[in-house]
């Protein structure tokens, strides 16, 4: 599904990938783990097609298609969709206009009519209610005012809406509590499929104890430095990420 | 011959051709002086510092339209809002339209200004009212001088009228180049409510200039909602001088939407008379290309317990200008005294601009005055963000634009007008969005 080969990265002349190999085939969960600068915001935000970043060498293959020359819509018509670290606030446009235009644009590239509206709402109640998520906050502008497990709920409920086939998860963990963790995480099971694939960038590894991952990798320095199974995250939540810098620099 | 003579020349012609009452010559001998002794407004005026008329001066216009036009309404429907029952006064260069317009005496008087300025049984409200708003400035005593034609609406008192009230000002263009002074007087009474959509619209690529003058009075506990649509061609330019007169507890509000045009000046200006007065001025101008637009607002508090909001919104792209002068003065006796202001805009070019200024000037101790002007880009972080889920750049620009557009778009108190706005936003950013925000 996404195949990624010696990709460099830069922002404004800054190298920040140096060289990344990762491949993620379908009904894969992978998760990247790594300390603090490594690299793993910029990789998620490459993937998806953030324009600040200049992709310097090597290229993104997904579903056999280089989608380097795509612009972030274009990649997320093929299916790629990134929950973001930090969730834009958007004053005035509420959570289901901008669900509606969303799937009706992606629907407009695939050449399809628009969602009929009662479709439209059936799907938004059924994904509102895995979620968890109160109809009233659909109403409301996109992320304003949203607590931070509001926030990352809203973007898991987008990607429901959106069914993507490579959810790319960035910190989705981080300023949640352990029930908004739980409802996270259980809604992203539920949209699990042997067809699509979930990359889970995360810190530590409490999210990994809900969503299971089938393979860790370490991001440190621009670069993937190991790659293992899930007990790889245990280790790094034991021993931290010295041992790993050791190695690295050793 | 500039501009200036040939309109000070033609004043005794035009003066001999109209039958008028000798309070209305008074008042025209007198404009005519004032605007000789003035001239057009210069860059070397405060007020005008941003925006020189000399470019849409040096034409060399048609001050009287030598023929009559017609138009059909299939031709020009789309300019109207057409899926409501309204009132219409229609001119078509300068001349009354009774083939397009819709006007009535029942109760009320929405008619034309000639009938008002000639028959005798307007001559009181013409002595209480005409002139009685407007300032002695050079560009509205010009228009004074020449007024013979426009909207006339009286509303007596307890009156709610249902049906809005649409002035539109269509020019042909069968001159090579023409200037419009239409003239408008509104009075309403004692407790009567009144919604009025006014539009000036060129169907030609000759140049026009029109210099329009509104006069609102809102009586007692009066509520008057006035919309403008500035969305001309590239040829036509328009100076919009309108003063709203207001009595105690009433509520007044002018709307203005500049999306089109060469070069546009409002001139708008409030006086509270009374206490508890609402006085509302919003706006929102998209532009482009070379366009220029320039809000001119004034706001005069001069009783305790009033309040008046002031939201203009600009998004300017290419080598678009913009200004932006909003004046606020407080008596001293207009305690309690609640104004804001906000002036928001966002450059979508590097080589577009605005230029805006907040002007406060506050004599009484005990008020809340507020005012912020901001200028940004469209937020990038949030294009990306939109744009990562599926909505194509140009798409996401437009909701960011409506997004930030909405507060003054949701004011609007006719859905149908709302409506329209809304797809003239769309047409103009070349999207389809297929909701109402």
């Amino acid at each position: 599904m996404l195949k990624i080969n010696n990709l460099h990265a830069s922002v404004e002349d800054k190298s920040i990938l140096k060289g990344i190999n990762l491949e993620v085939k379908p009904g894969e969960v992978h998760a990247i783990m790594g300390p603090n600068g490594s690299g793993k915001s910029t990789l998620a935000s490459v993937v998806a097609g953030k324009e600040e970043y200049e992709v310097t060498e090597g290229n993104i293959i997904f579903e056999g298609e280089d989608i380097e020359e795509l612009a972030a819509e274009e990649r997320a018509h093929k299916g790629v969709f990134l929950s973001f670290q930090y969730p834009v606030e958007i004053p005035g446009v509420s959570v289901t206009n901008f669900m509606k235009t969303a799937i009706n644009e992606t629907r407009k590239a695939k050449g399809l009519e628009d969602m009929p509206a009662k479709d439209m709402l059936k799907l938004i109640r059924e994904k509102s209610e895995l979620l968890e998520i109160d109809r009233k906050f659909l109403s409301r502008s996109l992320n304003e005012g949203f607590s931070g497990g509001e926030k990352k709920r809203n973007e898991i409920f987008q990607m429901a809406m959106l069914e993507p086939k490579l959810a790319i998860l960035d910190e989705t963990d981080s300023g949640l509590d352990i029930d908004a963790l739980r409802i996270v995480a259980n809604g992203v099971n539920k949209l699990k499929s042997k067809d699509n694939a979930v990359v889970v960038i995360t810190h530590y590894q409490r999210l990994l104890d809900y969503i299971v991952p089938d393979f860790v990798h370490v991001l440190y320095n621009g670069r993937i430095v190991k790659s293992g199974g899930k007990e790889l995250a245990h280790q790094l939540e034991e021993k931290g990420y010295d041992w790993i810098k050791e190695e690295v620099n050793a | 011959m500039d501009l200036k003579e040939k309109l000070v020349s033609s004043f005794l012609a035009f003066e001999n051709r109209v039958d008028i009452d000798s309070y209305v010559h008074d008042v025209r001998s007198e404009a005519i002086k004032t605007f000789e002794e003035k001239g057009f407004p210069s860059k070397k005026e405060e007020a005008w510092k941003y925006t020189s008329l000399n470019s849409i001066l040096k034409e060399d216009y048609s001050v009287f339209p030598k023929q009559e036009n017609a138009l059909e309404y299939p031709q020009v429907k789309k300019y109207f809002i057409h899926d409501i029952d309204t009132y219409k006064i229609i001119f078509i260069d300068g001349k009354y339209s009774s083939h397009l317009s819709q006007t009535t005496h029942d109760g009320i008087d929405v008619c034309l200004m000639s009938a008002a300025l000639s028959k005798p049984k307007y001559q009181l409200v013409i002595e209480n009212y005409f002139n009685k708003a407007a300032e002695k400035d050079s560009l509205s005593s010009l228009n004074t001088a020449f007024s013979s034609e426009g909207a006339y609406i009286h509303i007596p008192k307890n009156k709610i009228v249902e049906k809005p009230i649409q002035i539109i000002h269509f020019s042909t263009g069968n001159e090579s180049a023409t200037m419009l002074q239409p003239r408008n007087l509104v009075v309403v009474g004692e407790n009567s409510h009144v919604q009025i959509i006014e539009r000036h619209q060129s169907l030609t690529s000759n140049p026009v200039l029109t210099n329009s003058v509104t006069e609102i009075f809102a009586s007692k506990r009066a509520i008057v909602d006035y919309y403008k649509i500035q969305n001309d061609n590239e040829n036509a330019s328009l100076i919009d001088n309108t003063f709203v007169k207001q009595s105690r507890e009433s509520f007044a509000s002018v709307h203005t939407f500049s999306f089109g045009g060469k070069l546009i000046r409002n001139n708008l200006n409030f006086y509270q008379n009374g206490e508890r007065i609402d006085s509302t001025l919003k706006g929102i101008t998209i532009i482009g290309e070379k366009q220029h637009v320039d809000h001119n607002t004034l706001v005069h508090h001069i009783e305790p317990n009033c309040e008046s909001h002031q939201d203009y919104k600009g998004i300017f792209s290419d080598r678009s200008t913009g200004v932006f002068n909003g004046k606020v003065v407080v008596e001293k006796e207009a305690q309690k005294t609640n104004a804001f202001q906000a002036n928001n805009n966002i450059l979508i070019s590097d080589k577009a601009s605005i230029n805006t200024k907040p002007q406060l000037e506050i004599f009484a101790d005990d008020v809340k005055c507020s005012h912020g002007c901001t200028i940004g880009q469209l937020d990038e972080s949030a294009m990306f963000y939109m744009r990562s889920r599926g909505i194509p750049e140009k798409e996401a620009k437009a909701l960011l634009m409506f997004a930030f557009s909405n507060n003054v778009l949701s004011s609007v108190k006719i859905p149908e007008l709302k409506q329209r706005i809304t797809k003239i936003i769309a047409n103009k950013l070349g999207v389809n969005i297929g909701f109402d925000l």
